[in-house]
């Protein structure tokens, strides 16, 4: 089956009168603040046309697949559509056997971070109206590819189980006490952004440490450490174990505060601020002077 | 072959949540997984967890709340056993670590919900699935429990006895979706199936797209029955261009809706006078599709949810995520202007019929969460019940299936003595499988064999068969084509509203899809991580799944809790007090009624007017 599609990238948009026509009050309503306003205007551009898309493929057992290639798409653009939408109407309309992650299609669960026009992106909350044509669709660097955009992430679930990530408590209350332990807003608040990671692997693709050092924990992992670490619950010793496992070789002093992690994480998490914060907190624990 | 005394399937909340209590229980128990755990769709629930935790709250408020929003037709056992045991699971999770959001004194947040007496829903944010989800596969991966992640189960190695009551359940099949090799999974002592909802069977669903239904269709094709499966809740405020949910939280913080002539329709068209935006979800569902129905709707296509007044400080505080949604799928900022919703699939109240305990009535089968039918929602589920449930009775199931005594179950399970049958409703077509011979076809599935001996092996066999079968076809229908028209279909006649005309017309285009599946092909010659496969296998599931809900719409002529039909708008007490049971009969499914239990420990809830 061909992937080639027929219509050309160069076909007009054809006329459509609603869209031309004066914005009906609803519609200016809708709209609010600059962004949306561009966003919109982009939409208006796209409206009617095809959006072209060249997406990585590689299957190491389908032969004319095990040489990695592009294949060039044109999907009918339509209002609000995003990166995943663009592949998933590939697969379903054009090529059944494209393959890529996706499940949530809202950012939560965090199966479809590709590499998108040289950048780590979640598929699902990527406007397409956004990116430039044609959008190169790729599986994310630095993983090992299975097939199309599938990387393997066992590795970096292997980082992630490496910082004991789960809560520990010192005097580890017994399941039948109805008493929950207290925690201050504040110090929930401390933890919020941290919590908010869905081990989408961009950050880990993004660093140019983890390329190089495959022992490296990495942003996500130093990032969960950090919840637990940070958090009142747990207690001064435990916090002393988390640091001991994170002032390892591999742990939080190969950062070299690029801030490619911070600027790729879907969720907006400061992973780079908080890899900082636990190397200062590492400091003082080692440094009894402080 | 592998080999675990308790085999969980699914790793969402229930699933993990019932894989850490066989844990504890002693069993040796693993999980097999489509997805990895974290991706589960738990993770996007975002409400709360109801729980009467406060002085001045009551676990007796939380049952009569939740059978008054089930319509009558919760059984009070579960419903009593959910609000008795929610208050205990919810402070084990905070001792597991979970960040829940937090009041001045430290304490866990409360805040109101939709159909609540009190205010008892506990909350991290508005993405408190997403805490919860990760919380729990953490204790996972502390206890060391066994993950298979990325494995397709794909059918039950169920014995095959004409009476699924003297069925017993020995394993599962699955295949590894990386490689495409195929291998039993023996269960010693269980199979917990924990496979979430069928949303996929619709085309506007705030569900993912890994909800496929896979547990219903499998259980129930395995012969346990599927229960109460025409009650479909449908979510006020979902999205309309994504069906991507914005949480009941919004409303519960002070929401307010909106038609286009600016009216707070709740209130000013009568709809729940007292509740108003905080009626249970079906109200105002049928409320917003109404205004929409009579031209008050914007862009004679949804309503407006403003939060504005709520002001940046607070909605930053407690619904942050909003405004992330709205703004990264609508491209609406919900500080400057209201935000565009409507109803959208959502949760489905039915599913497999357990006991208290989680088990079917094939033995060694047991179900849990959202493909579970307890019944704990009846007609209609509160916001803030689904992750209790999920704690509350993923536990009990992983408990009973390793082996925990946990007391004789009040609910009765599969075909008995105190069931009615479905006599006198005409059928447009007839449901079930649609080729004659039921495991020669593309289409075959089913259990294979009375002898539990070499049960699995055969089960095994077979599943390579139909692989095979599929991958070597050369052309036909694509499951694309196929999934999209049961949607479509779904969709448009078996929705918010439903009149028997509508319904047996789904039923129709249900039966086609059927006939097409015969001719089904996976066009992708891969072994490695073959999705077409694998969804080629999800839409037999989703069939299977939206036929059962389609029947139940249609025999059940009156109108209780989310199901709605036309020509019977009245709650019939006297005919309707029963659960409907759809059994899958080795392709000719057949119906049956249960009375409903309202027989609770200290009272009888006796029906009343439903009104918010």
């Amino acid at each position: 089956m061909s992937t080639q599609q027929a219509e050309p990238e160069s076909q007009e948009a054809p006329e459509d009168p609603e869209m031309k026509g004066a914005e009906s009050p609803a519609a200016e309503q809708q709209k609010g603040g600059g962004m949306v306003d561009e966003q919109a205007e982009k939409e208006a551009e796209l409206e009617g046309e095809t959006v072209h898309i060249k997406v990585f493929r590689y299957d190491p057992e389908v032969e004319g697949k095990q040489e990695p290639r592009f294949d060039d798409f044109h999907v009918p653009f339509t209002k609000g559509m995003t990166v995943l939408d663009s592949v998933m109407y590939a697969r379903d309309e054009y090529d059944s056997s494209l393959t890529f992650r996706h499940s949530c299609r809202q950012a939560v669960c965090g199966s479809d971070a590709f590499f998108v026009n040289g950048k780590q992106r979640l598929g699902c909350k990527t406007q397409i109206s956004d990116l430039e044509q044609p959008v190169r669709i790729e599986p994310l660097p630095h993983q090992e590819v299975v097939k199309d955009l599938v990387v393997d992430m066992d590795h970096f679930y292997d980082q992630m189980h490496a910082v004991e990530p789960y809560f520990q408590d010192e005097d580890t209350p017994e399941t039948d006490a109805l008493e929950e332990q207290r925690q201050s807003p504040e110090n929930r608040e401390k933890i919020k952004m941290s919590s908010r990671c869905i081990w989408c692997g961009a950050c880990m693709s993004s660093c140019n440490i983890a390329a190089g050092d495959n022992e490296y924990l990495g942003p996500a992992a130093i990032n969960k450490a950090y919840k637990f670490a940070m958090d009142d619950r747990e207690g001064e010793e435990i916090k002393e174990h988390r640091l001991r496992i994170l002032e390892q070789e591999h742990g939080v002093w190969r950062c070299q505060t690029q801030f490619s992690c911070t600027e790729v994480c879907p969720k907006d998490i400061p992973l780079t601020e908080h890899i900082q914060e636990l190397k200062r907190e590492a400091v003082k624990k080692n440094l009894k002077f402080w | 072959m592998y080999e675990h005394d308790v085999i969980v399937v699914g790793a969402g909340g229930a699933g993990l949540r019932a894989a850490i209590a066989a844990h504890e229980a002693g069993a040796d128990v693993a999980m097999v997984t489509k997805l990895h755990p974290v991706r589960s769709h738990t993770g996007a629930a975002e409400g709360g967890i109801n729980a009467a935790l406060q002085e001045g709250d009551d676990w007796e408020l939380h049952a009569y709340d939740t059978m008054k929003g089930s319509d009558y037709l919760g059984d009070a056992p579960a419903v009593e056993t959910l609000a008795q045991d929610a208050p205990e699971e919810t402070i084990n999770l905070e001792h597991w670590g979970m960040p829940f959001s937090r009041e001045e004194d430290g304490r866990v947040s409360q805040r109101p919900f939709g159909g609540l007496s009190y205010p008892r829903t506990t909350y991290a944010g508005a993405e408190t699935g997403h805490h919860l989800l990760h919380t729990m596969y953490e204790q996972v991966v502390k206890r060391g429990i066994q993950v298979y992640d990325e494995w397709y189960v794909m059918n039950m190695a169920t014995t095959d006895e004409p009476d699924p009551n003297d069925r017993e359940c020995h394993g599962v099949v699955a295949y590894d979706v990386q490689s495409g090799k195929i291998e039993g999974f023996k269960a010693n002592q269980g199979v917990v199936l924990a496979t979430g909802g069928p949303g996929q069977a619709f085309d506007h669903t705030t569900n993912a797209v890994s909800c496929t239904g896979d547990g219903h269709a499998m259980a129930y094709r395995a012969g346990a029955p599927l229960e109460d499966m025409e009650f479909i809740q449908f979510h006020p405020t979902s999205l309309p261009s994504t069906g991507v949910l914005i949480s009941e939280g919004v409303r519960g913080e002070g929401g307010i809706l909106y038609n286009s002539e600016g009216e707070r329709f709740m209130f000013e068209h009568g709809y729940a006078n007292n509740s108003g935006e905080l009626a249970s979800r079906d109200v105002v569902a049928r409320a917003e599709l109404t205004e929409v129905d009579e031209g008050r709707g914007v862009e004679d296509e949804y309503v407006h949810l403003d939060m504005r007044h709520l002001g940046e400080d607070r909605i930053m505080d407690r619904l942050e995520n909003i405004l992330h949604l709205a703004e990264d799928f609508e491209g609406v900022d919900g500080l400057v202007e209201p935000m565009p919703v409507k109803p959208g699939q959502h949760y489905a109240m039915g599913g497999i019929e357990v006991d208290e305990n989680g088990q079917t009535c094939v033995d060694g089968l047991y179900a849990a969460g959202e493909c579970a039918c307890v019944s704990v929602h009846g007609g209609n589920r509160l916001g803030g019940n689904a992750l209790p449930e999920l704690i509350v009775f993923g536990k009990r199931a992983g408990r009973h299936a390793a082996g925990d005594d946990l007391g004789e179950p009040k609910i009765r399970t599969g075909y008995g003595d105190d069931v009615e049958d479905e006599t006198e409703t005409e059928l447009p077509v007839a449901p079930g499988e649609a080729g004659l011979d039921t495991t020669g076809g593309v289409a075959a599935d089913g259990g294979v064999t009375a002898d539990p001996e070499g049960i699995l092996e055969r089960t095994v066999e077979t599943a390579r068969e139909r692989v095979d079968r599929l991958m070597d076809k050369e052309d036909g229908v694509q499951h694309a084509e196929i999934r999209a028209k049961l949607q479509q279909a779904m969709t448009d006649y078996v929705n918010v509203f439903r009149t028997e005309e509508g319904v047996k017309k789904a039923l129709e285009i249900i039966r086609e899809c059927r006939q097409e599946y015969q001719d089904v092909y996976v066009d992708d010659p891969s072994r490695t991580f073959n999705t077409d496969l694998q969804q080629t296998i999800e839409t037999r599931n989703l069939i299977d799944v939206a036929e059962s809900i389609a029947l139940g719409a249609l025999v059940r002529d009156e109108f209780r809790g989310a199901h709605w039909r036309k020509e019977h708008q009245e709650r019939k007490d006297e005919e309707w007090l029963k659960h409907t049971l759809i059994s899958w009969d080795d392709g000719e499914p057949s119906i049956f009624y249960r009375p409903v239990i309202l027989e609770g420990q200290n009272k009888t809830y006796e029906p009343k007017e439903r009104s918010y």
